[in-house]
């Protein structure tokens, strides 16, 4: 059966894509984004030069990991996936122990290199929920779907006691993700989220001062000028002033003249808005959802449960953190840190992000050796 | 039917899960069209709105530092002051290059490696359009050189800012500590909203450990600028809070005669009021000026400071760990007398032994004491007695009964950083050092020798405790604090810990008229240090021996040799009826208790209670 199959394959003609294990979709739309954030990200840095050298740079790297993970076949992907769960629960406890810095500890400093073990469990959380769901039919029972909220949970908090709230959130949602897509009942979805608005308050009683702060200045942007209060006024004025056609790119006054902080991380998108006005964000928004419609379909095409419910969650979380950047920077959501995707200036989230639309062209690409 | 449950159904599984995705991209682009909404409603209908602010967009806000809390002394002397000073300070927005500008204004100006290394660290965390300080303390000759200049400076500016000032300088430094530069760590530890237009923190001391209270809550105005920055006029203002200001316990007067009466001294003396636990003076020797550190002490001075062999730097007061040598007497014989087992007296032939172990513990008189009761052995300091009292009580009891005391623990005192000393247990021993606890280290920890470490501070406050026959406080600097709302100082209570109480109260008196006949005795060991007091002082005398120092190659022979003399400690309250002061001295290297430390602690008495010397 084997073999009928590899002779199919082999009479056609292979691509260049193909044989590197490319979606051009999915390529095209995440080269056009990282491209427009460029445009975008010299104007944000006053046209320095180098900060454009060094986003590239990055990108370069990000873009060669995602190639280099794309060509891992994803039953390798599956069979790896729960030790190297465990290695990031490993490092997230040591970085609670031994991490650099007092107060805050995300970082691990290995010697040759430095790095936030959370990053790690970005991408294997869903992997492991995935791989636990995959070996029995689906729906979940109620008993394993308990040990998918604990295996959800422990990273959860370890990271928001690190203390890294914004990371805890995105992780904790990655995670819900894959139990949506594995088709939990709805009523047990109604009632999750019932509980969570209940739990609220207890949330509150363990957030640290200035995370307290932060909810407050979201709910008071006037009361707190000096701090994250500032940050949405200024993105408010920089976004509403950009109007329907902006701008215009390098004159957005508001960045240009200093008074909107972070521009070029995670406030960026004001800059975008300023400059390029709404006209400028639908097609930015265009390309974020055709990135995203395309992992679906791409989810929808694997072979199996492992794969649809880890391409799934990838789609979903890159729209979650899209969401809230977006949202915190036009004053919907409180000021949590976290970066545009493909757009902001800065490393370690980057990388992540590629490495999950590897395992996404890695999902697409081998499908055809193995279909029957 | 059960059994089908477990076979994967491939077509029903995928069915499912394009049924979410379908559900996820519609919820993704109900999610993403409310996006667009809030874009449209601030970029189509609040756009004018938007314009207009970001027009009219010349509002600044500039925090307003509070001022620091000042801090008295217990008799309202001024300890810590702010006082205004130049600086020369730098807006990096308004500046093309920096480092061009910065190598330019060295000509005028001299900037150091230090200063320029502190300016780009805050470059980087501040906003670009906040004044940076690059120098601080410009002299009169300074500022009127780059006034004349000033055309050439682009956003550059003389700022005159608040820096603090110890009038006290030295005297006062190991307890009130300085303020310093933020550092990086301190950066992370901070609120830096609170902290937005402040520049320095507290260090060490009181500076440090009241660094909430002192430090007051940052104010800001809202400024419109022009195009080119330059401030148009002020919006709106809300004003800082300045710090609250404390006042210590601390007599600095009576801290710097200490200091002065210990002369060449290294050593520590702290006195503590029995009553209530204020502590008086808090004198660490040798001490340094805190005032270059303030604005930044420059790395040579203090790498003299840092390497000095007299350690200057290092907190004696509640850092410094010395064995506290035969001024555990008291309290061991305390112990003895609470157990019913130090009533009878011995014969002390000058050494003691231990059964089936020939090593013979001397006694620091060769030819021994004789008959010695436990008032003989506090008076003349009879090692003899307290080597069998040690061994009688055991090494359990006697650490149970020093822990009501407070050895080998913190005292709890409100400046951050002191150490817990050390007393001795089968436990301790067993966890550190992996080891039984051997009968002779019983006897030495009997006159206090061994392990057994305290600091001065916590000798002097079981000493206060002593005094008050078992009334424990916890030492106390800070007095009261009062903030500019507040019509009179808030009062710091005194916290009283759990009393030390004895089987028999009669005891207490026993204990405290031997010590007393230390120095008011034909034979004490102190008996010099009363001569002619109007008072009466009850004390004990102790030598340290030295440990430790001896590999250290760096000394001379000469000085090697002074290095390895023992410590000389005295503890000691007075008036005898109704102590109103604690104390205890340690000399280090000064040979015996009785001839160094028991004269210091009565000139500090005299002082405090005669206000002779002051």
């Amino acid at each position: 059966m084997i073999s009928n199959n590899y002779t199919a394959a082999n009479r056609r003609r292979y691509s260049l894509a193909e044989s590197f294990h490319i979606d051009v979709p999915l390529m095209i739309g995440l080269l056009l984004t990282a491209a427009l954030g460029l445009v975008i990200l010299y104007s944000a840095g006053n046209q320095n030069e180098a900060i454009i050298y060094r986003q590239l740079t990055r990108l370069a790297v990000a873009f060669g990991i995602m190639v280099v993970i794309a060509q891992i076949p994803p039953q390798q992907l599956r069979f790896w996936t729960p030790w190297l769960f465990a290695i990031g629960i490993v490092l997230l406890i040591a970085v609670l122990a031994f991490g650099e810095g007092k107060g805050v500890s995300r970082w691990l400093d290995l010697g040759f290199v430095r790095f936030q073990p959370s990053e790690i469990i970005k991408i294997t959380l869903p992997m492991v929920l995935a791989w636990y769901l995959a070996d029995a039919p689906l729906p979940p029972k109620p008993s394993r779907v308990m040990v998918c909220i604990i295996l959800i949970i422990v990273p959860t908090l370890l990271i928001a006691k690190q203390p890294d709230l914004g990371t805890s959130l995105v992780i904790a949602s990655s995670g819900v993700f894959v139990m949506l897509l594995s088709g939990i009942r709805w009523r047990y979805i109604f009632s999750a989220m019932l509980a969570a608005i209940a739990a609220a308050p207890a949330l509150w009683y363990f957030m640290h001062d200035y995370q307290r702060q932060r909810v407050l200045t979201f709910l008071n942007p006037e009361q707190d000028l000096l701090g994250s209060g500032w940050h949405i006024v200024q993105s408010k004025i920089a976004i509403g002033s950009g109007g329907i056609y902006g701008k215009g790119w390098l004159n957005g006054t508001q960045s240009h003249l200093e008074f909107l902080p972070e521009r070029s991380t995670d406030f960026i998108f004001a800059v975008f808005g300023e400059e390029f006005g709404l006209m400028g964000i639908l097609v930015l928004l265009t390309l974020y959802l055709f990135i995203i419609a395309r992992s679906l379909y791409i989810s929808a095409q694997a072979q199996n449960t492992f794969g649809r419910l880890v391409g799934g969650s990838i789609a979903i979380t890159f729209f979650f953190n899209i969401f809230v950047n977006i949202g915190m920077v036009t004053g919907l959501l409180p000021v949590v840190g976290l970066p545009l995707p493909l757009v902001s200036y800065g490393g370690t989230s980057m990388v992540t992000l590629m490495i999950a639309f590897g395992i996404l062209m890695s999902l697409h690409t081998h499908r055809k050796l193995l279909s029957q | 039917m059960f059994r089908q449950l477990h076979i994967k159904d491939h077509t029903s599984e995928v069915r499912l899960f394009k049924q979410r995705a379908i559900v996820a991209i519609i919820v993704i682009i109900i999610m993403m069209l409310g996006i667009v909404g809030r874009l449209v409603y601030l970029q189509i209908f609040s756009h004018q709105h938007y314009t207009t602010l970001s027009q009219k967009n010349r509002l600044k806000i500039v925090p307003l530092p509070p001022t620091r809390g000042l801090i008295y002394d217990r008799n309202g002397l001024l300890l810590a002051k702010n006082i205004p000073s130049f600086s020369l300070e730098l807006i990096p927005e308004q500046i093309k290059d920096i480092d061009d500008t910065l190598i330019r204004l060295n000509k005028l100006i001299p900037i150091s490696d230090s200063d320029r290394k502190h300016f780009r660290r805050l470059v980087k965390q501040k906003r670009r359009f906040q004044s940076i300080p690059l120098r601080y303390r410009l002299t009169e000759e300074e500022v009127a050189r780059f006034s004349v200049n000033r055309h050439l400076f682009k956003g550059a500016s003389i700022q005159a800012r608040l820096i603090r000032y110890y009038p006290f300088g030295e005297a006062g430094v190991h307890t009130i500590g300085y303020v310093g530069r933020i550092d990086t760590r301190e950066l992370q530890r901070i609120d830096s909203a609170n902290y937005s237009a402040t520049t320095h923190i507290g260090k060490l001391g009181i500076e440090r450990s009241y660094e909430k209270i002192l430090h007051g809550q940052v104010g800001y105005q809202q400024e419109e600028v022009n195009a080119q920055n330059r401030t148009l006029r002020i919006l709106d203002k809300t004003p800082p809070i300045a710090g609250k200001n404390l006042t210590l316990n601390i007599d600095i007067k009576l801290q710097r005669f200490a200091d002065e009466a210990l002369g060449e001294y290294r050593g520590s003396i702290v006195a503590i009021d029995p009553r209530n636990g204020e502590v008086l003076i808090l004198v660490s020797k040798p001490a340094y000026d805190p005032n270059p550190f303030v604005t930044g002490i420059d790395s040579k001075s203090y790498a003299a400071l840092r390497n000095s062999p007299d350690k200057p730097l290092f907190n004696r007061a509640i850092l410094g760990q010395y064995p506290p040598g035969s001024t555990v007497k008291p309290f061991i014989g305390l112990a003895g007398l609470d157990a019913g087992i130090a009533n009878n007296s011995l014969f002390c032939p000058g050494w003691y032994e231990l059964e089936g172990d020939d090593r013979r513990y001397r006694d620091w008189k060769k030819r021994g004491h004789g008959d010695t009761d436990l008032d003989k052995a506090i008076v003349q300091s009879c090692d003899v007695y307290f080597y069998e009292l040690a061994q009688r009580l055991r090494i359990d009891k006697m650490y149970k009964f020093m822990s009501l005391f407070g050895f080998g623990k913190k005292t709890g005192i409100d400046i951050l950083g002191e150490l817990p000393g050390l007393f001795p247990s089968r436990e301790w021993k067993r966890r550190k050092r992996h080891q039984a606890w051997f009968p002779g280290e019983t006897l030495i920890t009997g006159i206090g020798q061994g392990f057994t470490l305290t600091t001065p501070l916590q000798l002097s406050s079981a000493t206060a405790t002593l005094s008050m026959d078992g009334l424990h406080f916890r030492p106390s600097i800070v007095h009261s604090m009062q903030g500019a709302d507040d019509p009179e100082p808030i009062l710091t209570p005194a916290t009283r810990y759990k009393s030390v109480l004895l089987k028999n109260p009669q005891n207490w008196k026993k204990i405290k008229r031997s010590m007393m006949r230390v120095l008011h005795s034909a034979r004490g060991t102190a008996r010099g240090s009363a001569q002619g007091s109007s008072y009466k002082i009850a004390g004990k005398t102790g030598t340290a021996q030295v440990f430790g120092i001896a590999q250290d190659a760096e000394y001379n022979a000469e000085e090697l040799d002074k290095r390895l003399h023992d410590h000389s400690l005295f503890i000691g309250f007075a008036p005898f009826e109704k102590p109103t002061i604690a104390i205890a001295v340690i000399a280090e290297n000064g040979g015996s208790g009785g001839h160094v430390a028991a004269p210091l602690a009565r000139k500090v008495m005299d002082a405090y209670l005669l206000g002779k010397g002051l």
